[in-house]
């Protein structure tokens, strides 16, 4: 609705109207293959999120998503959502991590993104990590639909508490649908009031989490064995096990962001 | 119903196969994280409120007579580790043989014959249930109550932990088992409105890790 984007959080938040606090945002993303290159036809950026064309690289667009706010705090509801179209080529980063904060309200921050990706198509979604800052309470939901030879490079780091900080709470669920059916639904909530959640079962201390999600039904070299990765920093663990259905995930644990980056890194070198 | 299925179905002496896996324990024993009634406690309590509470909605969604070929699927999808998706099956199957003998029934048979090398072992509980004229709410109870009992039994082999104490660490998380218990009853309650994406799908990532470092252990005293 707005003509620019809006970069004033009191703006937003009046111009909402549903919520008394908080900002509504949407971003959306459209990809499209045109002559062996990808366009972008839409590209459409929304309270915090603005959103930068980089350079191509061959077939592939890029884009770089920047937080140009302090969001999401309590109460925000923001949505991402991106649909790459038939043999369309996209690479999605952050141009730096997003914060979870504490807001004016009791209501928990809402993050959505939605991913939709055509057959033939690739998408690289590889933002920066998610930090759940003290008193922040975020709940994320990163819905996927791939279709049936699509293919998928996705990342996702979750950092619990700035340094030397207790963490926030923070739920984040990942759905991913190919063909129509489920094949991967993992949630996690970690942070104060949730039972068990630093015990020794879910986390132990470790204060940075990450998965790292590989669907290519054109690879067909990737091992249905899981595979626990040695080369990577003492006090972190990191397994890549063969999903049911196609698709290879990475499970990451470090004590801090700089260890769980050097585990993702690990893990693409064993997968490319 | 008869309360009396349920202690039946929820019996460590029931012949389910349960006794040689320790649900995670082992590993978290051999690293330290488990060394006492505190942190097996702890142990417990984090396992229940993740895969204890996904396995205890399975159980109530496959207790309310919600096709458990979809449950299964829906299991497989919230099981990334390889060595887990074995487990469960393996599992499963020891339970489907027990059951089939317990309480036999039309839709036990055609859940053994769509998945012969086992289906995941609480939609094989949840169906046990529903024929044992069981409540969901009583299927999710004793899922619940055998995401607990693994760690806890395994503990007093691995540890030496004194067996009252042990039993003191169940008896201390029967809330937190009533708790996962009715919210997995509700999350079934909404399968036939919302499907399979009704179900929660909350996840251990340590004991996703874990369960593939015990796979390849060459000697370990139990099966995971």
């Amino acid at each position: 609705m707005t003509a620019a984007p809006a970069r004033h959080r009191g703006l937003l938040a009046a111009a909402g109207g549903h919520h008394r606090f908080g900002l509504s945002a949407t971003a959306r993303i459209r990809a499209e293959a045109a002559d062996g290159t990808t366009d972008l036809p839409l590209l459409h950026g929304d309270g915090p999120f603005v959103l930068r064309r980089m350079p191509s690289r061959g077939p592939q667009a890029r884009v770089c998503l920047l937080n140009t706010m302090s969001a999401p705090h309590n109460g925000d509801r923001l949505r991402i959502e991106a649909a790459i179209g038939p043999d369309a080529d996209l690479h999605v980063t952050s141009a730096a991590a997003t914060v979870a904060l504490p807001g004016p309200t009791l209501e928990p921050a809402v993050h959505e993104v939605a991913l939709r990706v055509a057959d033939s198509a690739r998408l690289a979604w590889l933002p920066e990590p998610l930090i759940s800052a003290a008193g922040s309470d975020l709940r994320q939901h990163i819905r996927i639909e791939l279709a049936s030879t699509a293919r998928l490079v996705l990342s996702e780091q979750q950092i619990l508490g700035r340094a030397h900080e207790p963490p926030g709470r923070l739920s984040s669920r990942l759905t991913v649908r190919r063909d129509g059916r489920t094949v991967l639904d993992q949630e996690t909530t970690y942070g104060p009031g949730v039972p068990g959640w630093d015990g020794p079962a879910v986390l132990a201390g470790h204060r940075a989490v990450g998965q790292l999600l590989v669907v290519d039904p054109t690879d067909h070299e990737h091992p249905a064995e899981a595979r626990l990765l040695t080369d990577v920093p003492s006090g972190a663990h990191a397994v890549l096990t063969p999903l049911a259905g196609p698709g290879t995930l990475l499970t990451a644990l470090a004590p801090d962001a700089g260890d769980l980056q050097r585990c993702l890194d690990s893990a693409l070198a064993h997968l490319f | 119903m008869s309360p009396l299925s349920l202690l039946i179905l929820g019996d460590g002496r029931f012949p389910s196969g349960g006794h040689a896996h320790s649900g995670g324990a082992e590993t978290a024993i051999a690293a330290g994280r488990v060394h006492d009634a505190a942190t097996l406690r702890d142990f417990c309590q984090g396992r229940l409120h993740t895969t204890g509470l996904v396995a205890a909605a399975l159980a109530a969604g496959a207790a309310t007579g919600y096709d458990p070929l979809s449950l299964d699927e829906a299991a497989d999808a919230r099981t990334p580790s390889p060595a887990l998706r074995r487990v469960a099956r393996r599992l499963g199957r020891q339970l489907m043989r027990a059951v089939r003998v317990t309480w036999p029934g039309p839709e036990l048979d055609d859940l053994a014959a769509a998945r012969p090398g086992g289906a995941h072992q609480p939609v094989v509980l949840g169906v046990a249930a529903r024929m044992a004229a069981l409540t969901p709410y009583d299927a999710a109870q004793a899922a619940a109550y055998d995401s607990v009992c693994g760690p806890v039994t395994a503990a007093i082999r691995l540890l030496g932990l004194d067996p009252f104490q042990a039993t003191a660490v169940t008896a201390g998380l029967c809330g937190d088992m009533e708790h996962v218990a009715s919210q997995a009853a509700g999350h079934a309650a909404r399968l036939p409105a919302e499907g399979v994406d009704a179900l929660p799908a909350t996840s251990a990532p340590l004991l996703e890790i874990t369960a593939e470092q015990h796979a390849t252990w060459p000697v370990r005293l139990f099966a995971s």
